[in-house]
């Protein structure tokens, strides 16, 4: 396995986990926009342009960009979050410069009127569709309680309102200020041909100009805040909880990333005993999430109406006895094993590395190995659990609760 | 592509597959039973995954609880399920780990305690669990499809009713898990990094001992032709469409599965192209094939909003029956593109391989090898699947819809 980087003339990074014995390879540019680089009116920008990229450029129509990607017997796929824009696909190694052709040529869309307002309906529908889902805007609306004007509040997807008002224009803009180089990684994982993907993207790449994109990060100030919605034909009642936890460049989010598989993980955890095992709850769950220079700890629950307030009150006890019930040897020895097993097993396929390298570099710029990522868990001692486990009596909380009644 | 799959019979009946994949550092393992929903009382429904759950409470050596900590400490992944056929469980791990985790899944199929004191909670969990659907509508779309489709036997669905999760007991589960869980008739497959001679020895000492008879052979599956709507307030109307199909044991199996990739691999294919890219009706269009025994199926899902949920269905159905016009040359080269490519990366997962080999010896009693995949699929062309298509057109067809109106749907009562 080797790692190596560089970074081009227009100020696009190009980096690559090499493993010269993988089947496959998989190519990704790692966009550094999201949701919450938007501004409120046009939420869901950055999502319904992801969508647009697949809709041709100056020399290929939609069609031809479908029909290139599936002739590459690629998986290909992408994704928009809060924070970045990924564009993927797993490829066998002779086809990484074609593929690469394809993918940087996408980057540069062409944005048609036509098929903007197609692909409008497209969007449309998967809001319908999460909507229609659990936990029913849940979700969404407890981003907005715990992040208030924080960008970080905004939706991914968007509104059905926000969505409607987008126009192509606006869309150009954000994308020539967005999609800039500098803005950019070209992420590598697997069979790569470095030297060759160098001299190919230099190529590729080198009419792009750089912007001045930029990103504000500042600390969110969370208040209390319990919201009942109501969606009548739900049968569950669905609760979700935030509070501040580490962010992605913080150090503490390996102690907490252990402390949250302790209480909440979907087996042997505390939570799991005490809700899922006895047939109390659906699901119960507490999890972490992490964004660039913030965090969160969340707790959520699934279950039948009536039982949901004696549930509530069982995940509260679970989070708030740091002291009277200490994390054991044991539990952090079990939790480790758990999570480092899963990396590993999860890391065979080039695919998966490519999301845990890019999303290093990208955020942290760092690269990390396995084994050194393994390391950080390993580390972790039971004090400085325990020491967080103590700090969560007195968090802030934002508490979303939606079922069939209020 | 070179591949090897080693076969071993041990003398009770069960079948010992092995995967050798030595360039990753995971095993992983199946062990499949010849246990399904159909093995039920029809006055038990859901009692296949009561039992499951009841196994897993307590076995062997371990409780409920040193089986999960025992599991977490190895470092294992896993999960179990029951269809209308089998119940599995599938394991993950680390290659080091290999004997220590099949021990324990050995125990959950072969000396479960059945705790009495559990037996409550298992009911909970599978009556939360049936009722959680009701919040899932496009899954409860496909219960009931396969309702429909495949009739009160054939057609039950693993998560059981109300009645026959109330009235299971445990000697109910006793009952089902000694008269069901034979070795005759059981697959253990196994892919990644071991060494087969050791394996085999492990699979000999831990299930050579165990017997039982092999079971009667249940009633020939055939498909239902049929329609029905659930009114749901909600804001997308879900479609689930099915028609016939060879199935995966079916000399033609490629030709038909081909037509499939041809409406649903990709982002090219022809559903997406149509539904979604051309009109942008839907955010999700599917095809797949699916098999029950000897009876095959395609299964299509669509899910839109409900002021364009008819246009959706006949777009869906013309893009079937477009298939009649002929396959171009490009979609077929695309169509070997993908599978090839495919074939390659399975290579990187031992999961899907030794989930993968379990399935193939159920439905086929053999593990087809990638070469030999290949070659049935370059042999297709456009004219083989054009014939294919013709001589199985898309028939007996059932539809169900979950939204706030039911939708027109002619092919269904002009059987």
């Amino acid at each position: 396995m080797q790692f190596r980087s560089e970074k081009l003339d227009n100020g696009l990074e190009v980096i690559a986990e090499i493993n010269p014995e993988a089947f496959s390879l998989s190519l990704g540019y790692f966009v550094k926009t999201g949701s919450r680089d938007e501004t409120p009116e046009m939420a869901g920008v950055s999502h319904f342009l992801e969508h647009m990229m697949f809709k041709g450029t100056a020399k290929r129509t939609a069609v031809d960009v479908n029909r290139e990607l599936d002739d590459l017997g690629s998986q290909s796929n992408a994704y928009t979050s809060e924070e970045q824009t990924v564009y993927y696909m797993s490829v066998l190694p002779e086809n990484q410069h074609a593929a690469l052709d394809l993918l940087s040529d996408m980057m540069r869309p062409a944005l048609r009127d036509e098929d903007f307002q197609t692909e409008r309906q497209v969007i449309l529908e998967e809001i319908a569709m999460y909507d229609d889902q659990p936990p029913y805007g849940a979700m969404e609306r407890a981003a907005e309680g715990y992040f208030g004007d924080h960008p970080l509040s905004r939706r991914v997807l968007g509104t059905k309102e926000t969505v409607a008002q987008l126009d192509p224009d606006s869309m150009r803009t954000y994308h020539q200020a967005r999609y800039a180089p500098n803005n950019l990684t070209l992420v590598a994982a697997g069979a790569v041909d470095f030297d060759q993907l160098l001299l190919s993207v230099d190529e590729l790449t080198r009419q792009w100009k750089p912007s001045t994109a930029g990103r504000s990060l500042n600390q969110p100030v969370p208040r209390n805040e319990d919201i009942e919605m109501v969606h009548p034909p739900a049968t569950q009642q669905y609760t979700l909880q935030y509070s501040p936890g580490p962010g992605y460049c913080d150090a503490n989010r390996y102690v907490s990333r252990i402390l949250a598989s302790i209480l909440g993980d979907d087996s042997g955890s505390r939570l799991f005993w005490e809700l899922v095992d006895t047939g109390l709850a659906e699901s119960a769950a507490i999890f972490t999430q992490e964004f660039e220079e913030c965090g969160l700890l969340c707790a959520f629950l699934a279950c039948a109406p009536e039982q949901h307030d004696e549930n509530w009150a069982i995940i509260q006890k679970i989070l708030t006895q740091g002291k009277q019930a200490p994390i054991t040897d044991r539990e952090l020895e079990l939790a480790k094993n758990k999570i480092c097993s899963g990396m590993i097993l999860g890391s065979e396929r080039p695919s998966n590395r490519l999301f845990s390298v890019g999303n290093a570099w990208t955020i942290r710029r760092k690269y990390e190995t396995i084994q050194s990522a393994s390391q950080h868990y390993r580390q972790v001692s039971i004090e400085a659990v325990q020491k967080e486990f103590e700090s969560l009596v007195d968090r802030t909380k934002v508490i979303v609760s939606v079922g069939p009644q209020g | 592509m070179q591949q090897k799959v080693f076969e071993h019979r041990l003398p009770n009946g069960m079948v010992v597959l092995g995967e050798p994949m030595p360039w990753l550092e995971s095993v992983a393992f199946s062990l499949l039973l010849p246990a399904g929903t159909h093995n039920e009382p029809s006055n038990r429904l859901g009692l296949a995954g009561v039992t499951l759950e009841m196994c897993q409470r307590g076995a062997g050596p371990y409780s409920s609880r040193e089986i999960v900590e025992q599991l977490d400490f190895l470092g294992v992944e896993r999960s179990s399920s029951v269809t209308t056929f089998h119940t599995s469980l599938s394991m993950a791990a680390m290659a080091s780990v290999l004997e220590p985790t099949l021990e324990i899944a050995a125990a959950i199929f072969r000396q479960p305690h059945f705790p009495e004191d559990e037996l409550e909670e298992a009911r909970q969990s599978a009556l939360l669990e049936l009722a959680s659907i009701d919040d899932d509508p496009a899954q409860k779309c496909f219960k009931e499809l396969k309702r429909l489709r495949y009739g009160e036997l054939f057609g039950r669905s693993s998560l059981g009713d109300e009645n026959g999760l109330e009235e299971a007991t445990l000697v109910d589960c006793k009952k089902f898990q000694r008269d069901h869980y034979h070795p005759d008739g059981a697959i253990l497959s196994l892919a990644g990094n071991f060494n087969w001679e050791k394996f085999v020895a492990t699979a000999e000492q831990l299930f050579g001992d165990w017997t039982g008879n092999a079971l009667a052979k249940h009633p020939k599956v055939a498909s239902i032709p049929g329609n029905s709507h659930l009114e749901h307030d909600s804001q997308q109307t879900h479609i689930a469409l099915a028609y016939d199909a060879v199935s995966y044991n079916h000399p033609e199996y490629y030709q038909g599965r081909g037509l499939v990739g041809i409406l649903s691999d990709g982002m090219s294919s022809r559903l997406f192209a149509e539904v979604r890219e051309k009109r942008g009706l839907v955010y999700s269009v599917s095809a797949s094939s699916h098999s029950l025994d000897d009876c095959g199926s395609v299964l299509c899902y669509a899910g839109t909003t409900a002021p364009r949920a008819q246009e959706t269905l006949d777009v869906t159905v013309a893009t079937i029956r477009s298939l009649n016009q002929g396959i171009e040359p490009d979609e077929l080269k695309r169509l070997k593109s993908r599978v090839r490519t495919s074939l390659v990366m399975e290579q990187e997962s031992s999961s899907s391989r030794s989930s993968q080999m379990a399935y193939d010896w159920a439905y086929l009693g053999r593990v087809p090898t990638r070469q030999e995949l290949l070659k049935a699929i370059e042999a297709l062309t456009c004219e083989s699947l054009l014939e294919h298509y013709r001589k199985y057109p898309p028939r007996r067809w059932s539809l169900v819809t979950i939204g706030p109106e039911p939708l027109e749907f002619a092919d269904a009562v002009s059987q």
